[in-house]
């Protein structure tokens, strides 16, 4: 057995590392939790890592999963290796080329980080609901338990599809293996060298196509031969079980780790037995260990391979002596028999008894139940939930374990408390705040245990579901055996809150252990500290006689020059009183770590850190706790009492971390939520708010606009109303000429902006006195935060402005439209829902959007609280999210659903007009609802319809009841991001395009697959880096507006608020008016850029000052007048390309990494803007058809068609 | 033919015309330009401590922003072995002009920590530059710090960066001190190999428009050379190091002006950056005619030749020389107006 390195790494990196170095052809396309795996190819691609042939491989991203198995499939039939990574939805876009793969019997493997399908809700996390949907194909699967595992069955699954020819999914569960962070041995080159059998891989290459020995596969058979041929297979499946257990044996000569195709732990005569797949496997273990040790006789088994299912070994891996089995399957199966390994388990059991020959006495008693689905704890409480339950004489049969199901009753009872935690096994917990760097510097810390002591590491992160100001939970544990635990700690001894506020709505010591050290970042001292803690908090302290330390960690980090990062700071203060490590030695190792993390950034950073480190030892103090509690305070609930019942009782457990305890009767079957949920969720998450300075406000309305949150909102009210207002609340004189007798306010909403100044940077108003002044300015928001609440909710209930008084194409007159779409989750300074927010001003009491998954599907609509709302009437935009491939397909049948109810409605009518009356049909039918007072008079008239058929018992009245809405416009908006646009589902944005509906498409183009992590997309430019993009964009962002206008029947306009907020609402009010389909593709800044977003406007403007962004617009409507649809709203480039994209660090790493391809990049940038510039500027000088002639010959006399009529 | 030669830090010059520190002397192709032009040295432009800290700190910040934040988006880039840190880029620099001519290529620093001031100095070294100069400016905008205590540090710098280097160094000073003899003299005691007077700084402009507030800095003037003649007189001879002249060097009489006062070398940029690298050429021509048709036979000959302790009443460079110029202007407008 060689020497074998150790590492420290996560389930992904464990993964691409073996399949990276075995693969000649990596085919790509992101989803979570799969994206790392592709990441870390496309990275070590650029870095020039060899795989085991001494080549690079070539690593391509494709437009789709559908695309990258299509891919994998080329080059897997013309010789090469060939492998993916992918997840979810991603695999099922796979399968159809994998049946082609298995029936070609091709050797290839697929990893697959498993994660639950979207069915009632998208789930991101992990179950195996995308792999069990796989099990039909002729895959054979392989599932991996752990961090180690996973590396070493990666190469198993490898070895072994060489040596079988059956391709292999290898898989491991979605975040809680991928993203856990684990001590493991590495896999060597010459490991996998001495594994791989060459000549299986000549083999492999020989049956590959090629011209020079021609082969024809993929032929179309008749009812003849395809049954006969399909069976020609089964040898080769006969065979794989036992070449996947001679690669394991290899393996475990070479390494020490032995597994079997189903391997048995615990007591040889056990008489209890579980049998699972994945993850779940190690809380098994550590309860099997625990409880054993107490004299019971409990086992497991693992099963590695589940494809092919190898009955024979199976059921020779199980104790003789076992009476009663659990089969836990981690999917669900609605409608089945069971879950599918259940079924394979009692298929086998049953096969041995029928055949006779079992080596069982008697049949077990097996039940099956389902455990885990996305993500959902699977503890040793469980574990032992399930073991009691198989004791029993009749034990529940298709249970569910870790819920409360009180409405079909399947879940089994367990006790909560029971633990198996080693007591030798440092536990802890960390609190922080998205971007403050905690999780960053927990993975610096396992690294430094995990290398630098002896000691075993594990690490595992939990986010919630917001973008901007989220909280994370660092779970870690450090201790001198392997880690099996793959739960969530639930008693900590060390617990550390990085943020001070969390303490005012969250129980921050729930999970510490009695004698708990509590590390607390406070800006309050030792000696006033406890005064300030909530009434529940200082008693869990006297209470578990907690430890408690503070630091003003806030103060230390801006001394020491590194702003808000805390992260080295809080590190320190860790090792400094957690005793992991002698603390002298903890020090040189945190900055061992810091030079080799931030070294690389330059000098400063470095020192920066090392200062840091320093002074939190100087600053770090232990707290002399009182005797008693002294709180007059106490921790708030999450939701405010006054919300509505649902909302307070089931939103907000879930918004107070406590969604696991909701009983299934709470939540709504098939996964429908109320809209208007977010306004209850006051997150406080802004240091600093924007303040309104009245008197020199011009209320231009540009902050409203650009506000991403809808946190700044204005309104113009009867002056009557202020003498109700409370002391505070700020007005002036509108500087409207038909409202200067009313009052005109601008109202910030405290407690739910992000702080992002967007606003602040917009306004375009100085102070004479004071340049620094503008009519908006950011302050310090706790002193505010009473008196502003307070001025909010006064605002709040004064009446909204009459829509008809004001000018809908006027950005001034735009703010006092309301926002239905409100307080998303979306990053602090978002460029995307700026356009959002504008679209539900001007037609959110009409819309139904269809949201392709992405971001914005994700502040859009992830719980607990969601961001859409109605107006007073209580319409709103409704919303829905399919897939991310088919989101224009999905809209186009909302719009034809809704065009066939408005036919149906309007045939009733006809039908019904003996009741209804005669003029009443004919106005409907008639109506004018190309404007909104249109829209509300036909309103008014269904009202009234409604009336009149109420007292009608026809089927027909009935029927119209139901459909009677549909005879008012409704607007039909389909959403989506650029790597749905541009990638996976263009094909069919085309054809809905293509189709001629009435549809309207928003594209919020960020030029990256923002939602998971950047990598590139066609829409991103040349030259930025992005992941999969390492080395620069080579190639220009394609240009879909000219694809599009290239219909002549498609509304097409490119925008940029920040260019021009006219040029925008002009474009959007176009679109919605134009009768056929339009597509409004809106430039949208974005983290990703690598910029401080406050300037996200400033960068809109050099985008299209620098001609990167032209604002155009074509409206083909403008043909039937005779003029030329392409009309160019923005002005020749003023400025270099390089002056608008090098504030970006997508584009400034490059420039710092590699020089001369930035450079090279950038010149043939700038040459795509000039080009891009003659063809924009050519079509928009192009005569309209009423200034030039007919090019065609002309038409014999009287036959010339008329000007707009058949020729648009 | 008169003889131009000159030394300057212990290096032997063909002139005493220097390009001093500007865009001119970025590229190697420049400077191979600049030398053909007849250029005598070039002074690279500046390395600023204070920008490698910015943008070592802007990238962190950039590449953090928004990482470990929600579950599917832990980073947004793929993070990269090693970025070029702006010294890197300014030690390939010194490689490629010092390859790219034959002429002595001295470094420009200026540091804000003492620790960056050594550092870099020594890196500079390393890169081949055949000399330092320290760009020592600091804005004093803080209202309890001493001009004395500004001095020590000043002179504590320099002495630290002697001690960690071999190469010659030069120290360019701001004409904004209340005792420039007396700082002279220090920085002297403290090794330093040449005083470069003086240095030009960007101002801050208004925009009256946008109400706002940038910094500009607008190409030197030949009234501005008046300023460094005056202070060269008047140092030449009170200490050891060589003194260069910069700003307001526009023509061949502007150098001669230079050396009479006593500098070894006349640095000019701005002349250049209006008019042409060829207008070096034109310089040195000017200089030689000069020469020539006066009688000179070198430089060497008339350096220090109008300095304070060369002239028949050195009172002329203290408050004399003031008096002097009024009266006589106001003798000839009177005359005129006559």
């Amino acid at each position: 057995m060689r020497e074998q390195q150790t590492v420290i790494l996560d389930g992904n990196e464990a993964v691409a590392s073996v399949a990276y170095r075995l693969a000649q052809v990596i085919t790509i396309y992101p989803i979570t939790p799969s994206s790392t795996m592709a990441e870390w190819s496309d990275q070590w691609k650029e870095e020039g890592k060899r795989n085991i042939w001494g080549t690079i491989p070539v690593v391509a991203e494709m437009q789709s999963e559908g695309g990258a198995a299509g891919a994998m499939h080329g080059a897997l039939q013309a010789g090469a290796t060939s492998t993916t990574f992918t997840a979810s939805q991603g695999l099922l876009l796979m399968i159809p080329n994998m049946y082609k793969i298995a029936g070609e019997l091709t050797s290839n493997v697929i990893h697959v980080t498993a994660r639950a399908v979207a069915t009632h809700a998208l789930s991101i996390f992990g179950d195996q609901s995308d792999v069990m949907a796989c099990r039909t194909t002729g895959y054979a699967m392989l599932a991996s338990d752990s961090v180690q595992e996973a590396a070493d069955l990666a190469l198993i699954a490898h070895i072994s599809t060489m040596g079988s020819r059956v391709p292999f999914l290898h898989f491991f569960d979605g975040f809680r293996t991928s993203h856990e962070i684990n001590k493991a041995l590495a896999i060597s080159d010459e490991t996998i060298l001495d594994l791989l059998n060459e000549t299986r891989v000549l083999a492999h290459r020989e049956r590959a196509l090629t011209s020079d020995h021609p082969i024809l596969r993929g032929s179309a058979q008749n009812p003849d031969v395809f049954f006969q041929a399909r069976e020609a297979c089964n040898p080769y499946y006969l065979a794989c079980p036992t070449i996947v257990q001679d690669a394991m044996d290899r393996f475990a000569g070479l390494t020490g780790r032995a597994y079997h195709l189903f391997d048995y732990i615990g007591a040889p005569d056990a008489e209890r037995v579980i049998i699972l797949m994945g993850s779940g496997a190690g809380a098994v273990e550590e309860t099997i260990r625990h409880l054993n040790a107490q004299g019971e006789k409990l086992g497991l088994l693992k099963v590695r391979l589940y494809r092919p299912f190898a009955a024979d070994a199976f059921l020779a891996a199980l104790p003789a002596t076992v009476k009663s089995i659990a089969v836990l399957d981690r999917t669900k199966e609605p409608g089945a028999l069971g879950e599918p390994l259940y079924q394979d388990v009692v298929t086998s059991f049953s096969e041995s008894f029928s055949n006779g020959d079992s080596r069982f006495a008697r049949q077990p008693r097996i039940i099956g139940g389902r455990y885990g689905l996305s993500s959902k704890e699977f503890t040793p409480a469980m574990v032992k939930g399930v073991y009691d339950e198989l004791k029993k004489a009749h034990p529940k049969n298709h249970f569910t374990i870790g819920i409360d199901d009180d409405v079909t009753h399947t879940s089994l009872a367990y006790d909560p408390e029971f633990s198996t935690e080693d007591p030798r096994t440092v536990r802890a917990l960390f609190y922080g705040l998205g971007s403050d760097g905690t999780v960053g510097a927990n993975k610096n810390s396992i690294k430094i245990i995990g290398s630098e002591t002896p000691n075993y590491a594990q690490g595992y992160f939990v986010y919630d579901s917001k973008k901007s100001g989220s909280v994370t939970t660092s779970h870690l544990r450090f201790g001198p055996d392997p880690i099996l635990s793959t739960y969530l700690i639930s008693k900590a001894n060390f617990v550390a809150c990085h943020q001070f506020q969390f303490l005012e709505r969250m129980d921050i010591l729930a999970a510490a252990d009695q004698g708990a050290v509590f590390l607390l970042n406070t800006p309050y001292g030792p000696d006033e500290i406890w005064n300030h803690l909530p009434k529940k908090t200082q008693e869990t302290i006297l209470k578990k006689k907690i430890k408690f330390y503070v630091i003003d960690g806030y103060t230390v980090a801006r001394t020491a020059g590194m702003g808000n990062r805390i992260n080295t700071i809080m590190q320190t203060c860790f090792f400094a009183i957690s005793g992991v490590l002698p603390r002298e030695e903890a020090i040189e190792q945190i900055k061992k770590a810091i030079k080799k993390t931030y070294g690389k950034r330059g000098d400063a950073v470095v020192q920066q850190n090392f200062a840091a480190v320093d002074a939190a030892i100087a600053n770090l103090h232990e707290v002399k706790v009182p005797q008693t509690a002294t709180a007059s305070f106490d921790i708030l609930p999450m939701l405010p009492l006054e919300a509505p019942t649902f909302v307070r009782d089931v939103l907000g457990m879930m918004a107070a971390g406590k969604g696991d305890l909701i009983p299934v009767s709470a939540l709504p079957a098939g996964g429908t939520f109320p809209t208007g949920t977010a306004q209850w969720e006051k997150r406080n998450i802004a240091q600093m708010i924007p303040v309104w300075d009245e008197q020199l406000c011009i209320q231009c309305g540009k902050c409203v606009m650009v506000c991403p949150h809808a946190v700044i909102r204005a309104k113009v009210y009867d002056s009557a109303l202020l003498p109700n207002a409370p002391a505070t609340f700020k007005s002036a004189k509108p500087k409207w000429k038909n409202m200067d007798s009313e009052l005109y306010t601008l109202q910030v909403a405290p407690e739910d902006c992000t702080g992002c100044t967007l606003c602040v940077e917009i306004c375009p108003v100085k102070s004479k006195s004071e340049a620094k002044h503008k009519a908006i300015n950011m302050e310090m928001q706790a002193p505010l935060r009473e008196a502003e609440v307070q001025n909010w909710n006064f605002f709040e209930a004064l009446p909204s402005v009459d829509r008809n008084r004001l000018s809908h194409t006027q950005v001034k007159d735009i703010q006092l439209l309301d926002p239905l779409f409100e307080f998303s989750g979306a990053c602090a300074g978002c460029g995307e829902t700026p356009y959002l927010k504008l679209l539900t001003q001007l037609f959110g009491d009409r819309l139904y959007i269809a949201n392709a998954t992405g971001c914005s599907s994700i502040y859009g609509g992830n719980l607990p609280t969601t961001p859409y709302t109605k107006n007073k009437s209580g319409r709103g935009p409704t919303w829905s999210n399919s897939l991310f491939e088919d989101n224009a397909e999905f809209g186009m049948g909302m719009r034809l659903a809704l065009d066939q109810q408005k036919g149906y409605a309007e045939s009733l009518l006809g039908r019904l007009a003996p009741i209804v009356g005669d003029e009443l049909v004919t106005s409907i039918l008639g109506a004018d609802q190309s404007k909104e007072s249109g829209i509300e008079a036909q309103r008014e008239r269904v009202l009234a319809l409604r009336t009149k058929i109420a007292g009608a018992e026809t089927a027909e009245a009935r029927a119209l009841q139901t459909v009677a809405d549909s005879l008012v416009r409704k607007s039909v908006w389909i959403i989506g991001g650029d790597g749905w646009a541009y990638d996976i589902g263009f094909g069919g944005l085309d054809h809905v395009l293509g189709s001629g509906q009435n549809v309207k498409v928003l594209v919020l183009d960020t030029e990256t697959y923002s939602n998971t992590g950047g990598q590139m997309s066609k829409a991103t430019p040349r030259g930025a880096v992005a992941k999969f993009a390492e080395g620069g964009k080579p190639n220009a962002k394609k240009d879909l507006a000219m694809e599009a206008v290239a219909y002549g029947s498609v509304y097409v306009a490119r925008v940029a608020m920040g260019g021009s907020d006219m040029q925008t609402v002009k474009a959007f009010q176009e679109a919605e008016a134009y009768n056929g389909p339009a597509l409004i593709i809106a430039y949208s800044h974005c983290i990703a850029h690598g910029y401080d977003l406050s300037y996200g406007m400033e960068q809109q403007k050099n985008a299209v000052l620098s001609g990167y962004w032209p604002l155009m617009r074509y409206n083909p409507a403008l043909r039937a007048e005779g003029k030329n649809p392409f009309q160019l709203d923005s002005k020749a480039p003023s400025i270099a390309l390089k002056e608008y994209s090098y504030h970006e660090a997508r584009y400034t790493m490059l420039a710092r990494s590699r020089p001369e391809v930035a450079k090279k990049l950038l010149l043939e940038a700038q040459d795509d803007v000039e080009r891009e510039w003659r063809v924009y500027s050519g079509r928009a000088a192009m005569p309209g058809r009423a200034a030039s002639p007919n090019i065609a010959p002309p038409e014999p006399e009287g036959k010339v068609a008329p000007l707009g009529a058949g020729r648009s | 033919m008169v003889d131009l030669s000159t030394a300057y830090l212990g290096l032997k010059l063909k002139s005493p015309l220097v390009v001093s520190s500007s865009p001119l002397t970025e590229s190697p192709e420049t400077i191979q330009r600049l030398e053909e032009a007849g250029a005598a040295a070039v002074v690279l432009p500046s390395i600023f401590e204070e920008q490698l800290t910015l943008e070592s700190d802007a990238l962190d910040r950039d590449l953090n922003r928004g990482t470990e934040s929600f579950a599917e988006s832990l980073s947004y880039f793929p993070e990269y072995e090693d970025y070029r840190q702006g010294q890197d880029a300014y030690l390939s620099q010194i490689q490629r002009a010092k390859s790219a001519c034959s002429i002595p290529v001295l470094a420009s620093l200026n540091g804000i920590t003492a620790r960056g001031w050594v550092r870099f100095a020594k890196e500079i070294e390393q890169a081949g530059a055949d000399a330092l100069e320290l760009n020592t400016y600091s804005l004093a905008t803080n209202a309890s710090e001493t001009s004395a205590i500004i001095e020590k540090e000043l002179v504590q710098l320099v002495r630290q960066v002697k001690a960690a280097t071999e190469i010659p160094v030069a120290v360019k000073l701001s004409p904004q001190y209340t005792s420039i003899p007396n700082l002279a003299m220090e920085l002297d005691h403290a090794g330093a190999d040449a005083l470069v007077l003086f240095n030009r700084f960007y101002q801050p402009d208004f925009d009256l428009e946008n109400l706002d507030v940038s910094p500009k800095l607008t190409l030197s003037r030949p009234e501005e050379l008046l300023l460094r003649l005056h202070w060269v007189a008047i140092l030449y001879g009170d200490v050891h190091a060589d003194l260069a002249v910069t700003g307001g060097v526009h023509s061949g009489q502007d150098v001669l002006k230079s050396v009479m006062a006593g500098a070894q070398v006349a640095m000019t940029a701005s002349s250049l950056l209006s008019r042409g690298i060829s207008h070096l050429a034109a310089i040195q021509a000017d200089l030689v005619r000069w020469m020539e048709e006066h009688e000179y036979e070198s430089i060497r000959q008339m350096r220090g030749s109008l300095s304070r302790r060369a002239v028949p009443d050195p009172s002329a460079f203290e408050r004399g020389n003031y008096i002097k110029t009024l009266s006589s202007f106001t003798l000839r407008q009177a005359s005129s107006q006559a």
